[in-house]
């Protein structure tokens, strides 16, 4: 176990680093930052190592890498493994592989509570730049408990009829954004480029506002692990094998709704990251929950660096939103899973 | 070893149990018999503590069912499912050590490595072959099989079977219940078992418990439960009901005809309460 832990971590964590550094490099900035200036800027920056290296760059390429780049791509990874994590967390408690931030709703209704204090200008009041964020994971909760609701015959809740919850459940939180972008004048384009996600000029205190959201939310999960590996069993199994059953399943569902919620606040709604990356690490690495979330922790971030790169260059000078990019990969994924698991059935 | 003192149970407004009380002695099969919706999973649910009782108490080696943590009932007692485990990713051995779970602190590691009891398990029940396969990958025997290992792996006091045998041809039947029984009397475990199949509870449970809507018809050896006059009473048949000529205990034949009365009058029961009932 230990082991495969520590040999999948690693060649996990090999790879965000590599896919990070690569994706510093590329930008919009004339001239470019050649990779090597990359990797140099980067080591001089960590302490006992900056005798080694000569700044042999120019000091705008420094600028830009540290200031605009890196808080960039640091975002990408906490983001991408937030929104990872949740689905992981989601997927376990509810047994339902299609389960995702998106699916189920969280998102949208973690939007709507963030869209209307940008309406209102209420972003900063009371709490600080924590209110954005506070309020996003009260509404996403509600959002999670009415799908649940609708979702529920008899206190069982079968796949189909919770995705269709999702989908009704987003649709109408969805109007309600629409309906608050109309009626606001000056902050349209702020809520709508928000909303499709992205995740450019966010800046280092973004990157310290996310980072404890993933913390909690990784810890915690790592402590439920092996239940949930036993809520693969059924819940009933796990309950008999000595499992708090309604606990855990609480605890898991608040945590997953927290860092959603916290990627939504900063990042907007980014749709299915939940839904493919935990999926791909199953393909590779088991089902087992010890492994699956350390790992889609870290592959959830790698997925998103590259997105985020996709986003930014594919129509350079123009952006696209990076929601736009993660439902072009995670819908046909989608698509596919549902296929395959009814094929299965 | 477990008392139940008039255990009631309704579900929306509808009695499922009412007054059901006995106790199981250590060592003993005890089976729970009787028709559909007379109430044995719910009683079964109630004494292995997943629900509570509404009125009355389960108290299991002297302490209620209740008073019990989730882990602690975990190490005491284990319940064998009637549905074949899912389709999961995991491996024989993983699934095999999850029964380990009530042992194991938050990291997953116990005191004194288990590796020996799972090995001893997985080739007692021949599947060492199939340690390192996953379970889509099995038949259903074998999962029932793996599913065995699991409660073995408990190592519980008290084993609670809810029929068992429903998905199982009778070879496989036979054989389940064989593998109990040898458990049994190597670690003194006692069980309490579900079971659909009057033959089988006869063959295998030292007495048994007739449920019939809700309450006790009879708890007694199982020649003084599986009698004619009984049966008819509460499956409504006309069975024909002989000796095992090598075992000596009551055997059930069945005839066709004779459940006309009994079906007729449950539909009208049923057509009174169904609107109240759903599910």
């Amino acid at each position: 176990m230990n082991r495969r832990l520590w040999l999948w971590g690693g060649a996990g964590a090999l790879l965000l680093l590599f896919s990070a550094v690569v994706s510093l490099s590329i930008g919009a900035a004339r001239p470019r930052v050649p990779l090597s200036d990359v990797w140099g800027i980067l080591l001089h920056q960590v302490p006992g190592l900056s005798s080694w290296t000569e700044a042999v760059w120019p000091v705008s390429s420094e600028q830009i890498i540290l200031k605009i780049r890196l808080p960039r791509v640091a975002l990408d990874i906490l983001v991408g493994a937030c929104l990872s994590l949740a689905g992981a967390g989601f997927q376990g408690v509810l047994r339902n592989p299609l389960a995702d931030p998106y699916t189920l709703g969280v998102a949208s209704g973690s939007a709507v509570g963030a869209a209307f204090l940008m309406l209102t200008g209420m972003q900063f009041a009371g709490l600080g730049q924590w209110t954005i964020p506070v309020v996003a994971f009260g509404t996403g909760l509600v959002s999670l408990f009415v799908v649940l609701r609708l979702a529920s015959e008899n206190g069982k809740i079968r796949m189909e009829t919770l995705l269709l919850s999702g989908v009704v459940l987003q649709a109408f939180l969805g109007s309600m954004v629409s309906f608050m972008v109309s009626i606001s004048d000056k902050v349209v384009n702020q809520i709508v480029f928000w909303m499709l996600g992205s995740l450019a000029l966010r800046g280092w205190p973004f990157v310290g506002a996310l980072l404890p959201y993933l913390i909690v939310g990784f810890v915690v999960l790592m402590f439920y692990a092996r239940s949930l590996n036993l809520f693969a069993l059924g819940e009933r199994q796990a309950a008999h094998l000595g499992v708090r059953v309604e606990r855990t399943k609480i605890v898991v569902l608040v945590v997953s709704t927290l860092m959603t919620a916290g990627a939504v606040s900063i990042a907007g709604t980014i749709g299915f990251v939940g839904l493919v990356v935990p999926h791909l690490v199953r393909l590779m690495a088991g089902p087992d929950y010890r492994l699956l979330i350390p790992l889609s922790a870290v592959l959830g971030g790698t997925y998103m660096v590259w997105a985020d790169t996709l986003a930014r260059t594919v129509l350079s000078p123009t952006e696209v939103p990076i929601g736009v990019v993660t439902a072009f990969i995670g819908a046909p994924f989608f698509a596919y899973l549902l296929r395959r698991k009814k094929a299965r059935a | 070893m477990i008392d139940a003192d008039k255990v009631r149970m309704s579900f929306s407004g509808r009695r499922v149990l009412d007054d059901v009380g006995f106790s199981v002695r250590g060592g003993e099969c005890f089976g729970i018999i009787g028709p559909n919706g007379s109430g044995k999973s719910t009683l079964l649910k109630l004494l292995s503590g997943v629900d509570d009782p509404e009125g009355g108490e389960v108290r299991f080696g002297g302490k209620p069912v209740r008073d019990y943590a989730r882990k602690e009932l975990a190490r005491r007692m284990a319940m064998l499912e009637q549905e074949a485990l899912p389709a999961v990713g995991f491996t024989v051995r993983e699934v095999v050590e999850m029964g380990r779970y009530p042992y194991q602190n938050w990291l997953g590691d116990e005191e004194g490595e288990p590796g020996g009891l799972l090995d001893a398990i997985l080739d007692k029940l021949d599947l060492t072959g199939l340690a390192e396969r996953t379970l889509e990958h099995l038949s259903g025997g074998e999962k029932q099989r793996v599913a065995l290992a699991k409660v073995m792996a408990q190592e519980p006091e008290l084993l609670m079977l809810d029929e068992p045998t429903t998905y199982l041809d009778i070879g496989r039947q036979i054989q389940l219940m064989d593998r109990i029984q040898e458990w049994r009397r190597e670690a003194g475990l006692t069980v309490i078992a579900v079971l659909h199949d009057l033959n089988l509870a006869a063959l295998y449970c030292d007495r048994l418990l007739l449920l019939h809507r809700g309450r006790v018809v009879g708890i007694g050896e199982p020649r003084d439960i599986l009698t004619p006059e009984k049966l008819a009473d509460v499956y409504g048949i006309a069975p024909i009901v002989t000796e095992h000529p090598i075992r000596g205990v009551p055997q059930v034949m069945l005839q066709p005809g004779g459940w006309e009365k009994r079906l007729a009058g449950e539909d009208r029961d049923n057509g009174r309460v169904d609107v109240s009932r759903r599910g």
